[in-house]
């Protein structure tokens, strides 16, 4: 059965050469307004819109794939896709295992949200995260009890149904939300800055494409277009380069 | 997908549903039922050969063969389904690109591991970066079909290796007595009468992978399970539904299908059970079809 699939899959791609060089950009697709689905279960997103647009500027022929943020690097370096363009911070840590790009959005502050007049304290109470990620291990660190997700929106969900006290995510992710809770969730304990902002994520062993997507993300920061697009899907005044 | 779903956010009550519910997504959701039963429909029949193969092998007069017959049913029953179904997945994507690797690259790296990647020619991926996301999705689907194959393989091996044991030794002798070889012995005699002994165990393995199913999820297949999280997670107003946290409506609506599904299959196999049974002594086979049940 193994064997039979295998030859005739080798079999029906033995004739197809490899022509222009298409790029699969991997995101997580469930981190509005950075990285979401849309109802035409289409990619959609400021990264989306990003993302199209560096391809263009760098010449590559892109295609874009959802995976779970749990695995989203280790299918990187396993070849499934080509990039991480996922509102992915870069750090130290994640720099031994794959490489980044030069930063596309500046280093932006997290914040804490928490039910309105919830009693709990972000210093010592249960605060969600999502799993991997910098608020995670801010949160570690801070001497709260963490509690992780896989999903951005559990997180979330924790905090509205009262197993966490808190949750620790992205500023512009979680203002939506307190915006539109109707009064319910509120931002609290002030701004905190965490990384160095997001950057592509390539393989270690492909430079070439590391190069090819600084330059565009240089070009794009040269003539404003970049700024230009973060105040569109973050306000006017989001932070800039 | 309608006209007048062009603008939802002027929509209202059950129009606004209607629209919700024949969203694109949506659509994604209603077919990934179908995928799920794709996988039940395939992972079944193949398990059985598998298993079937395994059985033989086990009853082999070759050492060798009832040896590798033996280490497949205990290995894969001995180790966490879960393993195997992260492994499986992942060994099996890297040999073929490995062997694409050498097959098909002109230039090829030293090695396909270099530091944490692995790394393959543009040639050699599979399925090619180039190919159409319907291709990846089906690959992944393979992926996924064939561990489903492997480890219910196993499980199934066991249940007919019992079954082929408890057939009784008269009727196989009479057989022999009546000058057949031990093929013809196996043929006619052993192989029609051994499923009645197999189906409490098999329609058991197929109750477990119904219920296994949701690990398509696991391996990044989009299934029931992982469209009813999607749907289903609060949504803000970047998208064109918003809506509060309704995942425990999708989850109620996976609920209604499992059971549906396991209550049609154990109709099913209770009808089956009736029909092979006519004409067989079916005192023995009752008992242990209780027997089965409970186990």
């Amino acid at each position: 059965m193994k064997k039979l699939i295998i030859a005739a899959i080798l079999a029906s791609f033995a004739a197809v050469p490899a022509l222009a060089q298409t790029v699969r950009m991997g995101t997580e697709g469930a981190y509005p307004p950075y990285n979401f689905i849309n109802d035409k279960n289409e990619v959609d997103g400021f990264e989306r819109q990003l993302g199209d647009e560096l391809c263009k500027r760098a010449g590559l022929d892109c295609v874009w794939v959802v995976n779970d943020w749990d695995s989203i690097i280790p299918n990187l370096v396993a070849g499934n896709y080509d990039t991480i363009i996922a509102g992915m911070s870069i750090t130290a840590e994640r720099d031994e295992v794959i490489d980044f790009t030069q930063n596309y959005f500046p280093p932006d502050p997290s914040a804490y949200m928490a039910l309105k007049g919830a009693a709990g304290s972000v210093a010592s109470g249960v605060v969600a995260a999502q799993t991997n990620t910098i608020q995670a291990g801010h949160v570690a660190a801070s001497g709260a009890t963490l509690v992780e997700f896989a999903t951005p929106d559990e997180t979330v969900a924790a905090v509205r149904n009262g197993e966490a006290d808190a949750v620790l995510a992205d500023k512009a992710f979680l203002d939506p939300i307190v915006a539109e809770s109707g009064g319910e969730l509120v931002l609290i304990g002030g701004d905190v800055m965490l990384g160095d902002g997001f950057g592509l994520g390539v393989r270690e062993s492909v430079g070439a494409l590391k190069a090819k997507f600084d330059a565009a993300i240089s070009s794009m920061k040269a003539d404003g277009t970049l700024n230009s697009m973060i105040k569109k899907w973050f306000g006017a005044d989001a932070s800039t380069f | 997908m309608f006209a007048s779903c062009a603008d939802p956010s002027i929509l209202s009550g059950l129009h606004w549903l209607a629209c919700y519910l024949t969203t694109a997504k949506h659509i994604s959701f209603y077919s990934s039922f179908g995928t799920v039963l794709l996988l039940l429909a395939l992972a079944a029949p193949a398990a059985l050969l598998l298993g079937f193969a395994g059985a033989l092998a086990d009853r082999s007069q070759n050492w060798l063969l009832a040896l590798l017959g033996r280490a497949y049913i205990a290995m894969v029953r001995g180790v966490p389904d879960i393993v195997f179904f992260l492994f499986v997945p992942i060994a099996l994507d890297q040999a073929v690109e490995y062997i694409r690797n050498i097959l098909f690259c002109d230039e090829r790296a030293a090695s396909v591991w270099q530091g944490n990647d692995f790394v393959v020619c543009a040639a050699a991926k599979m399925p090619l970066s180039s190919a159409a996301p319907f291709v990846h999705t089906l690959w992944g689907f393979v992926l996924a079909l064939t561990a489903f194959a492997i480890v219910f393989g196993a499980f199934a091996g066991n249940v007919l290796a019992g079954a082929m044991r408890a057939v009784p030794r008269a009727q196989l002798e009479t057989g022999a007595a009546y000058g057949m070889t031990d093929r013809q012995v196996f043929r006619h005699i052993l192989l029609p009468q051994m499923w009645i002994y197999a189906l409490p165990g098999l329609s058991n393995l197929w109750m477990i992978l119904v219920k296994a199913t949701p690990l398509l999820f696991l391996l990044g297949v989009q299934d029931i399970v992982y469209w009813a999280r999607e749907l289903g997670g609060s949504k803000t107003s970047a998208y064109a539904y918003p809506h509060p946290d309704w995942r425990v409506w999708y989850f109620s609506g996976l609920l209604v299908f499992y059971l549906l599904l396991t209550f049609v299959s154990e109709r099913v196999f209770g009808l089956l059970m009736t029909r092979l049974g006519r004409g067989q002594a079916l005192q023995g086979a009752r008992q242990q079809g209780a027997l089965g049940g409970v186990l």
